[in-house]
């Protein structure tokens, strides 16, 4: 029996982009058990739906994170439009696709480029999020806005995007295949990062089970769980596409899986591009919400789960949102028993943990 | 199935009731998704969505104000994020929540303690 001590991680650390603490009982270097806390910064967004108008609610939705902004948006639409019944048209599904598939480029280069740093790698870091930048400026140049551009509304989205653009979007991402390969392939075979994620942070396939884990986390551990394969909201089903999985179970795992999503993410794109029919990109919304209804998005960070309640006003009496690192914290709790103390920010930056989502 | 299957908990048989839902469906295989917590005149509706085949069960009741309800951690550990996070900003008491995860109404740091408890003045009501 080594030394028994509890060293406060967080909420403030080098690695951390946002609060989180963890109380880590170490048994000498060993992680014996992990205590997550968090609460530094909920906003309360939830409850503002009872003062903004069901319409005007989707530009609130979207700041719940400023990394999956869109999926956020697409998310509270969708359940709307289902509680309204409301079918969007054929070319607004596709353009929500794309805008969110390129999110998903986007929040994985992101993330890539913080892997990189936590572990002190500055130049992968810098190049990851050059990357990221491409994408960035797709954004800027289809919607006006970089991070938050609110282009989803209740009934389909609010900017069209010139077939000629598309084409030249296509372009972009098929030449950006070769730059993520390279910088990824860096990370994956430089044995200074390799040796800091093989065989680290282990979430067994049962573990992960036990967990509810979701996204790259729950992939990674040989589960092939994406909800994109039953999401009709979307046009996944048009596109060739299988949820990316392997069964290292460690940091290395879920790495790998996130950057084979940018791959995928990217021929999805293309793919969506080639189909894209011409037509609206939204329907007129008459009469309020009344009911309620349950929707679920595939954000990069995992299954995203909605709720909304209205009582025929203008206003919805009720709005919940779970985020995936909400059901990625006992995940993570688990991954890090047993650990060494020096591999935990690795372990703990392998959920891409946004905390701003789950605090909302 | 469809999504937006709801199976509703009579009052009196909570929480057995409750407990052996849960357990039918962690015996099923379904995976626990969310608890969500509504403030209704009645008191609090709970819902409590699993996922099996990406097709969502939830189960459904209402606990009047200052009725507590059985935690779910016993069968699904990853609750308590749910739960402490009703406990917290609603008030509703839920009891027997597993050891080490039960923040004691310390889950969120709020400037007002339990924010959500009363009925809304505004807006829609």
């Amino acid at each position: 029996m080594g030394k028994h001590t509890v060293v406060p991680f967080g909420p403030q650390h080098p690695v951390l982009p946002e609060p989180i603490h963890l109380d880590l009982e170490l048994d000498d270097e060993k992680v014996v058990r992990a205590i997550p806390s968090i609460g530094y910064i909920h906003r309360g967004l939830e409850k503002l739906v009872e003062k903004r108008e069901f319409k005007e609610y989707v530009f609130i939705a979207e700041r719940i994170c400023g990394i999956c902004a869109f999926g956020h948006g697409w998310g509270y639409c969708k359940s709307v439009e289902g509680l309204m019944n409301i079918e969007i048209p054929l070319r607004a599904k596709y353009l929500r696709t794309i805008w969110h598939e390129l999110s998903r480029i986007h929040s994985h280069l992101l993330w890539l480029g913080l892997m990189a740093d936590g572990m002190g790698f500055e130049s992968l870091f810098m190049h990851s999020w050059r990357l990221r930048e491409k994408v960035l400026d797709i954004f800027e140049k289809t919607t006006g806005g970089r991070v938050i551009f609110s282009a989803c509304k209740i009934g389909g989205v609010r900017r069209d995007i010139e077939d000629s653009e598309l084409h030249g979007i296509a372009e972009i991402l098929r030449g950006m295949r070769d730059e993520v390969r390279e910088i990824t392939d860096i990370f994956f075979k430089e044995p200074t990062s390799v040796s800091r994620l093989k065989d680290v942070g282990i979430l067994s396939k049962e573990a992960a089970v036990a967990t509810c884990a979701v996204g790259p986390m729950v992939r990674a551990s040989g589960i092939p769980l994406d909800y994109r394969v039953a999401d009709t909201s979307g046009v996944y089903r048009e596109l060739n596409f299988t949820p990316v999985t392997t069964d290292t179970c460690d940091c290395y795992g879920r790495c790998w899986v996130r950057v084979q999503e940018i791959f995928a993410s990217l021929d999805m794109i293309c793919q969506a591009i080639e189909k894209i029919p011409a037509g609206d990109i939204a329907v007129p919304v008459k009469g309020n919400p009344n009911g309620e209804y349950f929707a679920r998005l595939e954000q990069p960070r995992g299954e995203a789960f909605y709720y909304v309640k209205g009582n025929n006003t203008t206003h919805l009496t009720r709005f919940r949102v779970r985020t995936p690192t909400n059901m990625n914290l006992p995940a993570m709790v688990e991954a890090l028993k047993g650990c060494d103390y020096a591999d935990v920010p690795m372990i703990v930056l392998t959920i891409d943990p946004c905390i701003s989502c789950t605090e909302r | 199935m469809s999504s937006q299957d709801l199976v509703t908990i009579k009052p009196e048989n909570r929480p057995t009731d409750l407990l052996q839902e849960v357990e039918n469906l962690k015996f099923q295989g379904y995976r626990f998704v969310q608890i969500c917590c509504t403030r209704v005149p009645e008191g609090f509706e709970l819902t409590y969505s699993f996922d099996k085949n990406y097709e969502l069960k939830n189960l459904r009741f209402t606990l009047a104000d200052g009725e507590g309800i059985t935690s779910i951690t016993s069968l699904y550990l990853p609750a308590f994020v749910c739960e402490n996070e009703i406990h917290d900003l609603f008030g509703v008491p839920i009891n027997h929540i597993a050891k080490g995860v039960d923040f004691g109404g310390k889950f969120f740091r709020l400037a007002e303690k339990t924010p959500w408890h009363d009925l809304p003045k505004g807006g829609a009501h």
